[in-house]
């Protein structure tokens, strides 16, 4: 008899699996907004996903963050930029192989892992144990610290690069 | 002195944090809000119950009038019905074997009258052309009716709608004028 | 209710949540109609007229004392407003895409009615927690909900393949996610306090130390005014002000799906009069003994919800002041005070509630 938790985890991850695919290869409209808003069901299922995982505070961040803020913007520049739909070119043969053989090699190694690891016992969950807030910061800031500077460091370059280059005369 | 010069300093620190316009907003609006709610000052006229008051020269709806013996004024000249702009009014004249006037001298009488009150546009150039002073727009401004072949008004409708005017009734003096210069132009008795 | 044990826990849980829904669903949608009744009667006092007082339907005259004094109130036009909002003629432009046309108030109006399902509106009924969802990342979950409501507006401006709508819905998501992070910023400094994410023991810990709107007064401010920015209401209402852009976003929507902007317009408005109440003026308690602490009886736990709601009125009717108070806002000068004012002083906030915390 499944558990609901079962349930909900072939629900989220198929509505994952599906919405990503909507994302890129939709059969029925090839409207660039159309993909944009299937990324932000994409990244909801995600986060679905997260919150069986137990990570409450990372599922709603992933919304807040993501889908709130990174994927509007996303939406911004393809409403103003006037992004028209994607023409549809010609298949060559050498692409389509390699694209083949490539995505072949990943389904073998993800099922040849996936069939060999033993059931129980995920890495770690000793020490997140709830998924709390103040646990995942005293980690963030203890363990993690350097990785996280260095992160809003490369944030704060972004951002200075963007207004140097968006301003007209530079003298 | 034409010109007053308005005094633009710039803003001081504390009405920069604009809470200065603020408070004042507050003032204004709650005092306007206490004004309305507990003294009942508010500028709304409550319509069917409450009326506002018709200034002369109103230009309502245009009626047909009587003068004081009750005869209709409206000798069927024609003429309002070419000045209309909308063209809303239609005459019927009476032709040759007509009914004639139900006055004293005068020549004819319109058979039928229409005005059309959808059509028309409040003008007045109809009361400006009459000759008889017998069309007139009154103070009546709220026309409502519920197909658009109610509305449009017969002869009986506005002569009842008209009322009387008591002017100078030309043809009565016209005729005794002619009666005491013993010359009788028209047919009358 | 000896009937209820006999169920399993599960079962209990799942009926009574959905017990709750349903309630706080019907208070909000009444809330919501009500909400435009007291907005239109509130600006026609603040405007030296009297708002809508004819309204009566058939069964007023059964009503024995109040029934005139209650058309005078106009407490019969919402139903007006709903029967007419249901009957208009529900058109769909040739020229606007399809799908997004019909989703955009969709999309609008369900995060404005997902934010009220963290939010404790009293302490316990009985045995019964009145919060639908006890989240232990309940703030968190607000703002994330909050960012979605973003969309509805982006497509609703792009459905409407129009100039005005267009720019209306780009202007009015920029305003709303710049004034996110002033909202987000300035909520930091209540977590520092109560260590805690739970609304729930955001409104203890203002029941046992004092409300917050006395320690955080500068957070008050910068929520109540980022709250009036993401609701799209004056003085920050560029993106719909009819003035300007013919209707804005939804210039091109009628009847129900008009309804349902406006709906989501109200809804959003009494989700961030709650927010207000529960983050920074004690959510269900007041200072004394018997209203602080969770009741064991059903009248106390009634008196609770009573007491919520009637501060939430308020906040209604401060948001209603303010839009007859002030003049509106230019959009640069919008963005000028969400980005440059307002993150820089949460940000000086946040410093500082975290150097009186850690002395």
């Amino acid at each position: 008899m499944p558990q609901f938790t079962d349930l909900l985890f072939f629900a989220f991850a198929g509505m994952a699996l599906l919405f990503g695919f909507l994302t890129v290869a939709n059969p029925v409209s090839r409207n660039p907004v159309t993909s944009a808003m299937f990324l932000v069901l994409t990244i909801i299922s995600l986060a679905g996903l997260y919150l069986l995982l137990h990570a409450f505070f990372l599922a709603a961040v992933q919304v807040l963050v993501y889908a709130g803020a990174v994927m509007v913007l996303f939406l911004f520049v393809i409403m103003l930029l006037d992004i028209k739909e994607e023409e549809r070119r010609r298949l060559k043969t050498f692409t389509v192989g390699v694209g083949s053989v490539a995505v072949a090699a990943l389904l073998g190694i993800l099922t040849v892992s996936a069939l060999s690891a033993k059931p129980g016992s995920p890495a770690g969950q000793t020490r997140l144990a709830i998924g709390d807030t103040a646990e995942l910061g005293k980690v963030l800031f203890n363990h993690w610290l350097l990785p996280f500077e260095i992160l809003s460091v490369l944030l704060l370059v972004a951002m200075v690069g963007v207004i140097l280059l968006s301003k007209k005369d530079l003298k | 002195m034409s010109t007053k010069v308005v005094d633009r300093s710039p803003l001081t620190f504390y009405e920069r944090t604009y809470l200065p316009a603020i408070l004042g907003g507050l003032k204004v609006t709650a005092k306007h809000f206490a004004d309305t709610v507990f003294k009942g000052k508010s500028v709304t006229m409550q319509y069917p119950e409450e009326r506002w008051v018709v200034p002369e020269g109103y230009r309502g709806a245009p009626y047909l009038v009587k003068d004081q013996e009750g005869a209709t004024k409206c000798v069927s000249c024609q003429l309002c019905e070419f000045v209309c702009p909308p063209k809303a009014i239609r005459i019927t004249p009476p032709g040759a074997e007509g009914q004639p006037a139900d006055r004293h001298n005068a020549e004819k009488m319109p058979k039928e009258f229409e005005i059309n009150m959808l059509r028309c546009i409040f003008c007045g150039m109809c009361q400006e052309v009459c000759p008889e002073e017998a069309i007139f727009l009154q103070k009546d401004y709220s026309l409502t009716g519920e197909s658009r072949s109610e509305m449009v008004f017969n002869k009986e409708k506005l002569l009842k709608l008209g009322g009387t005017h008591a002017g100078i009734q030309k043809w009565k003096h016209k005729l005794e004028e002619a009666e005491t210069q013993e010359t009788f132009p028209v047919q009358t008795r | 209710m000896e009937s209820l044990q006999y169920l399993s826990p599960t079962t209990q849980f799942v009926l009574f949540s959905a017990l709750k829904i349903l309630v706080v669903f019907g208070v909000v949608m009444t809330g919501v109609a009500y909400a435009v009744l007291v907005e239109r009667k509130v600006s026609a006092w603040i405007q030296d007229r009297v708002g809508p007082n004819r309204t009566s339907p058939f069964f007023v005259d059964y009503i024995p004392v109040i029934g005139p004094f209650l058309v005078r109130l106009g407490i019969f036009q919402p139903m007006a407003d709903g029967l007419k909002f249901m009957l208009k003629e529900d058109f769909t432009p040739s020229y606007v895409r399809k799908i997004y046309f019909w989703l955009a108030p969709a999309i609008t109006v369900v995060p404005a009615l997902m934010t009220v399902a963290v939010i404790p509106f009293g302490s316990t009924l009985g045995s019964e927690k009145m919060v639908i969802a006890d989240l232990n990342v309940g703030i968190l979950y607000t703002f994330g909900i909050v960012s979605l409501g973003v969309y509805g507006i982006v497509l609703a401006g792009y459905a409407s393949n129009s100039k005005y709508p267009f720019l209306g819905g780009i202007r009015s998501s920029a305003q709303m996610i710049s004034y996110e992070i002033a909202m987000g910023l300035s909520v930091v400094p209540i977590f520092l306090l109560t260590e805690s994410l739970n609304l729930g023991d955001i409104v203890k810990y203002q029941a046992d130390h004092g409300w917050m709107i006395l320690k955080q007064p500068v957070a008050f401010v910068i929520f109540l005014i980022a709250a009036f920015a993401e609701t799209n209401r004056l003085p920050f209402d560029l993106p719909e002000s009819e003035t300007e852009l013919v209707g804005g976003y939804h210039t091109e929507y009628s009847s129900m799906k008009f309804a349902l902007f406006f709906l989501g317009e109200y809804a959003n408005m009494i989700a961030s009069s709650a927010m207000m109440v529960t983050l920074f003026c004690g959510g269900w308690t007041l200072p004394g003994t018997l209203l602080s602490t969770p009741s064991s009886s059903l009248l106390v736990g009634l008196l609770h919800i009573g007491v919520f709601l009637s501060k939430m009125a308020v906040f209604m009717i401060v948001f209603i002041w303010v839009r007859w108070m002030l003049p509106r806002f230019r959009y640069d000068q919008l963005m000028d005070i969400g980005w440059r004012r307002f993150i820089p002083v949460a940000l000086a906030n946040i410093l500082l509630t975290a150097v009186v915390v850690a002395l």
